[in-house]
């Protein structure tokens, strides 16, 4: 069933993009949006009824060279299928959407035939996602990953007239590349520590690697964390994490469903879903666990002041998935990686909701995309705006604090900074203090999204607010859906990702732990929907373990470890999360009111104050606003050196040095060359040919004579 | 079928006899019986050359097919291919016929065109499937004539420049190969290819001049053979001549060059300098890896700037050998695997993308980049194709360009993290100059007016395509059909050099 679901999106697209001057163009959206969601109807199955146990499906062979092999294949383990419906799901919502968005576009001309190239697009990038996400060895999940990069490099230049989005899409690419330039080294290393690219044998032999020396370029390592730090590089530049992060604001230029489906709740978040992958590893590189809690932690608090002072819509939400992103990290970092794999499950939700919501405000505003130009547009798309206001309080975190009730955002967000403050490793208390920091920010920069949106007098254009109008209903639905999981997601899943410890060993097919009582006092509310199968689950893991565990025995440091991810003997933060006092346990909370009450007071209360605030502060206002000057910075010391070398290598180099070498070598062949080739006209060469020919006789005869003396 | 090796290589060569002696005239009715003999010779040929495929049996390592005979004056004719060679021959016979398609619109000359294609397919099967030394050198040499002649009368505007450009550069390396190779005959006593793969040359230190020479005649005879190979490579510092040729020559003669002709040298890695001389080759393996690494980041920095589209290709292409000489000399079975899979894939990928640049030279007369934009609203089909092969040439996992590019270097990686690490910086720089080429060229509005009636694909241009299209996407997708026919004689080939280093170090440890 999953390796239907991995392959019929690809048919979607083929059908879409080839077959629609057959069946229409309107029959191939349908189809592909059609396909999509009996995709993620299948996924819905298969996430429920997952009995817990990894399972491989092979498919066909792909690369077998020596030791070195790689099948297509499936793997279905818990993460798997976490990930399978956040995928079909935003994804078949974001198809249903854009049948509406997309539909006049305004940005074609008549004739032109846009609509089937789109939807074939987003079928693709589905299809790749899903080969991400069901790779069972390494390869094949490097082939997803440069599959959902040219859906994404041919999504943001979609509009291919303007060179912004061009630019855009070519940046997206090359910054990926960067990253992908890790995660390749990483690959190497482990097939040369492991003699395999087979998560099962990486993970089996990740103890062992933590014990190996490996030298790599001028230094020894310790073969884990090396390998650990650079597939983390490739999580980088996939997840937009600081100093690979320019490339995802500029990603806005695409279509807004494709800013919702690939650069917000799917796609970014392959870096996270690589690093819970791998998890085996990770728990024998603290290292490397500390550097990513560290890069999360930065790159949370740096988007968020980022997004702080924007002023388009979407980039606004951009920077904000910037800095979720970061916080997903975090959790990983930490050791917590259900709860980086709750909050990428719950983001997927609202940051797709507020994206598509966006889109609505843009459609409704006639393609204005300033928020500076927006306001009171509350009365005018209602729908909208009740369905961001969920969206907005998912994000930043509503909820009652000291239960397990509230916005999905809430129960997320707070599990990873209950996380942070109980890590271990040396940066998870400046973890903690960014993230909380940051909770404030991203309060303050949604309610200002929402604020300067729908409240307030309309600004800008008077005609495009008179003519604003309410969404059709094919792009409502995805957002009532979506609004749905961004309210209800963290309440359901709270207790088996992070709040109930035996249902989340239980979900993600973990053994118990012998030496773990759990110490579950807070009595969380776990869900009625999923409280019976996850039950059924239990029972079902019961036995496998008690089976495996003989096996084990048997062949000790064989076998891979069980399960989706793994935690090292020494990881405990998920438990130690469970204690953290109270203060710590409310502090997002109260970030989330002091950001709540600032935005209040500069947006509704006083909408003079920002702008007086910028003037009073310049210098800050300016760094904000330009993005700490990073596309700046990097244009000095990247983009121009490079056309500098490249030009002085081409000139200098190949010209001057290399040509002029030989030329000068072959001076007393030039003035015979050029006497040649100055009579020569094409008539001649056939004679120098001809006495290439006897020479070569001659030279023939001369050996043959030679070897028969 | 004795003689099957002998009747593809020389099936050409009748059907450009055939042209010579019969086909008179230069009528209209003329040029296109020469076309379409040519295309019939090729096909017959690729089809011939399917029965080879059907008969090779990958798990014999050793050379099949094999034919042997009195040549001229005590030489002796033989031919043969093993599982590294096949393909190449394959690859050759394949591509032939597309060639021939792309060179219908030709006016002048059109007999001695064809002639001079079908004769170069002659030579360039010939040095795949020769088994003597001094058959090899004939079919290896005389294939620059053929090249030599179609770049200098049908070229472009400085085609004379870039055609001795070309054949100097050549011949020179040729003549100190030629030196090795009567070298070789003095101390094994033969010119049988089969048997000096089994013979054990000279390796001990020798002192000349005051320099020290580590691997002694082995190393010596490696640079002699280097010199040629590196030329036809080409690597860098001697690639020079590549992207001149390649701008001057026409369309179906740049396909040629840069799918086949290029593919000779690390053929000739593989055949001759690997097998023959292990320990001059590990002797030369740092030098090798340095100016690999240099070629792959160098001439990808310099593809970036370039205005010219064939020039960029060009350059990528250097770049893209640089991973085939790196892959040779990891001396691994995922370095050798990759380096073939790399060269047989850049057969399709750059061949397709010179014949791309070819399409809309064929409809503008420019190849400048600037001078394009927008192409995308009037040439649908042209973009996805242009797109594919742009993707295949970054080395997109699910295209062929992949693999090799992934084999090479986890082969390299093994040997030393260094040359790994550099080399992937190719990687990245891949993606910048494809992608701006293909940016430029595809993208933006359409403003130039001349561009704004310019025409898709015709279907015989979509018929050419098409097979380079499903070659690159099957061995994307499913390159087993490569790596198992390689894989064995890789296999072989990898435990010949590992035990000849031995030998050859338990002889130097006795002495």
């Amino acid at each position: 069933m999953v390796s239907l679901i991995l392959l019929l999106p690809f048919f979607g697209a083929l059908i879409c993009g080839f077959g629609h001057r057959m069946i229409g163009e309107k029959a191939a959206t349908y189809v592909a949006t059609g396909i999509l969601f009996f995709v993620c109807f299948l996924s819905w199955i298969v996430f429920f009824s997952f009995n817990g146990q990894t399972e491989s499906v092979p498919l066909f062979r792909w690369i077998a060279s020596g030791t070195l092999s790689a099948d297509w294949g499936v793997r279905v383990d818990r993460l798997t299928c976490i990930m399978l419906v956040v995928v079909t799901t935003v994804s078949s919502l974001v198809h249903l959407y854009s049948l509406g968005y997309m539909g006049h576009d305004e940005n074609w001309k008549e004739g032109e035939s846009y609509l089937p190239r789109f939807f074939a697009y987003l079928s693709f990038f589905t299809f790749a996602m899903l080969a991400l996400v069901t790779a069972d060895n390494l390869l094949q999940m490097f082939f997803g990953w440069e599959g959902v990069g040219v859906a994404s490099y041919l999504l943001i230049g979609f509009y291919y007239r303007k060179a912004s989005a061009n630019n855009a899409a070519m940046k997206a690419f090359i910054v990926n590349r960067v990253g992908d330039f890790g995660f390749l080294m990483g690959i190497f290393s482990l097939y040369f520590l492991v003699d395999s690219i087979h998560f099962n044998d990486i993970f089996a032999a990740a103890p062992e690697i933590a014990q190996t020396q490996f030298t790599f370029l001028w230094r020894e390592w310790n073969a884990a964390e090396i390998a650990a730090f650079l597939l983390f590089i490739g999580a980088m530049g996939k997840s937009a994490q600081l100093f690979l992060h320019t490339w995802l604001p500029d990603a806005m230029e695409g279509p807004t469903p494709v800013s919702a489906l690939i650069h917000a709740a799917t796609m970014v978040t392959a870096g996270v879903f690589l690093v819970c992958r791998m998890s085996p590893v990770l728990e024998f590189a603290p290292g490397t666990l500390t550097f990513i809690t560290f890069i999360g932690a930065m790159t949370a608090f740096f988007a968020a002041t980022v997004g702080l002072v924007q002023n388009d819509i979407k980039r606004v939400i951009a920077y904000s998935t910037c800095s979720q992103l970061g916080y997903m990290f975090v959790a990983a970092g930490v050791g917590a990686y259900p709860v980086a794999m709750f909050h990428l499950f719950t983001h997927a939700f609202f940051k797709a909701l507020l994206f598509l919501g966006a889109g609505s405000v843009i459609t409704a505003m006639h393609h204005e995309q300033d928020m500076r130009n927006y306001g009171g547009l509350k009365s005018k798309v209602p729908f909208t705006y009740w369905t961001m206001m969920a969206g907005t309080l998912a994000i930043t975190g509503v909820g009652i604090p000291l239960t397990s009730i509230g916005f999905a955002g809430f129960l997320s967000k707070d599990a990873i900074i209950e996380s942070a403050h109980a890590g271990s490793n040396a940066m998870a208390g400046f973890a903690f203090w960014s993230l909380v920091i940051a909770a404030a920010f991203t309060s303050f920069y949604s309610w200002r999204l929402v604020f300067m949106t729908f409240h307030g007098k309309p600004r800008g254009d008077h005609h495009a607010h008179d003519h604003a109008h309410e969404s059709p209903r094919v792009m409502l639905i995805p957002l009532g859906v979506l609004a749905a999981g961004a309210i209800f997601a963290g309440m359901i899943w709270y207790g088996p990702f992070f709040g109930n410890h035996e249902r989340m060993n239980a979900f993600f097919g973990l053994p118990v732990h012998h030496e773990e009582t759990v110490a579950e006092g807070e009595g969380h509310g776990a869900a009625p929907a999923e409280a019976g199968h996850d039950a059924a689950a239990t029972a079902d893991h019961g036995d496998v373990v008690a089976s495996e565990t003989g096996a084990d025995a048997v062949h000790a440091g064989e076998t891979a470890p069980q399960g989706a991810v793994f935690f090292g003997p020494d990881n405990h933060t998920i438990e130690m999360a469970h204690e953290s006092p109270v203060w710590v346990k409310v502090s997002p909370f109260v970030a989330m009111l002091i950001g709540f009450a600032i935005a209040y007071w500069f947006y509704i209360l006083d909408p003079s104050r920002p702008k007086a605030l910028a003037e009073t502060q310049p210098i800050l206002y300016r760094f904000l606003l330009n993005k700490w000057y990073f596309d700046e910075i990097y244009d000095v010391i990247f983009v121009r050196p490079v056309r500098w070398l490249s030009t002085f290598l081409w000139k200098k180099g190949d010209g001057a040095t290399i040509d002029g070498t030989i030329n000068g070598v072959a001076m007393g062949f030039v003035p015979f060359v050029t006497r040649l080739a100055g009579r020569a006209q094409s008539g001649y060469l056939f004679h120098y040919a001809l006495a290439m020919v006897v020479g070569l006789i001659l030279l023939t005869l001369w050996l043959s004579i030679g070897s028969a003396g | 079928m004795n003689s099957l090796l002998s009747l593809i290589t020389f099936l050409p060569l009748i059907g450009a006899v055939v042209l010579l002696v019969f086909l008179k005239g230069e009528d209209e009715m003329a040029q296109r019986n020469a076309k379409l003999l040519a295309l019939f010779t090729t096909a017959a040929t690729f089809i011939l050359s399917l029965f080879v495929l059907l008969g090779f049996d990958p798990t014999d390592t050793g050379f099949q097919f094999v034919e042997e005979g009195a040549w001229l004056g005590g030489l002796t004719y033989k031919m043969g291919v093993d599982g590294i060679s096949v393909l190449f021959v394959m690859l050759t016979t394949f591509l032939m016929p597309i060639v021939i398609g792309a060179s219908w619109h030709v006016t002048s000359r059109v007999k001695e065109y064809m002639v001079a294609f079908l004769v170069l397919e002659t030579l360039m099967i010939g040095v795949f499937c020769a088994l003597d030394l001094i058959l090899f050198y004939v079919f290896f040499e005389a294939g620059l004539i053929p090249m030599f002649l179609i770049i200098g009368i049908w070229g472009g505007k400085d085609r004379i420049y870039a055609s001795f450009k070309f054949f100097l550069y050549t011949l020179l390396g040729s003549v100190l190969m030629l030196v090795a190779m009567i070298a070789m005959y003095y101390q094994a006593g033969t010119t049988d290819i089969p048997t000096l793969l089994t013979h054990q040359f000279d390796s001990e230190t020798m002192h000349v001049l005051g320099f020290t020479i580590a691997g002694g005649a082995q190393t010596l005879m490696f640079l002699a053979f280097f010199a040629s190979f590196a030329v036809k490579m080409p690597m860098w510092p001697v690639h020079t001549w590549l992207p001149d040729a390649h701008v001057q020559a026409p369309t179906a003669g740049s396909v040629v060059l840069a799918a086949i002709l290029l593919k000779m040298g690390g053929y000739g890695f593989l055949r001759f300098s690997l097998p023959m001389f292990p320990v001059g080759s590990e002797v030369m393996q740092d030098f090798i890896f340095t100016i690999s690494v240099i070629a792959i980041v160098y001439t990808s920095l310099v593809a970036i700037m370039q205005e010219d589209m064939k020039k960029l290709i060009a350059y990528s292409s250097v770049a893209h050998m640089g991973f085939v000489t790196m892959g040779i000399f990891a001396f691994n079975q995922q370095g050798l695997d990759g380096a073939i899979f790399q060269m047989l894939s850049h057969g399709f990928v750059s061949g397709a993308l010179f014949l791309i640049v070819g399409v809309i030279y064929d409809r503008m007369h420019t190849r400048e980049i600037a001078a394009y934009g927008g192409l995308v609203i009037r040439m649908p089909v042209y973009a996805l194709i242009f797109l594919l092969f742009t993707m295949g040439n970054v080395g997109l996992p699910g295209t062929s360009g992949f693999v090799g590019e992934f084999l090479t270097l986890s082969g390299v990686f093994q040997v030393s993290t260094w040359v790994a690490f550099f080399a992937a910086f190719g990687v990245i720089l891949s993606a910048c100059y494809a992608l701006w080429l293909y940016r430029k060229v595809m993208f933006g509005d359409l403003i130039k007016e001349s561009l704004k009636t310019i025409a898709d694909l015709s279907g015989r241009e979509k018929l050419l395509f098409a097979p380079l299209v499903a070659a690159t996407l099957l061995l994307g997708i499913y390159p087993s059909l490569i790596l198992d026919v390689i894989g064995p004689s890789v296999t072989a080939l990898v435990h010949h050099t590992d035990s000849a280093l031995a030998a050859a170090a338990t002889t130097l440890a006795q002495n």
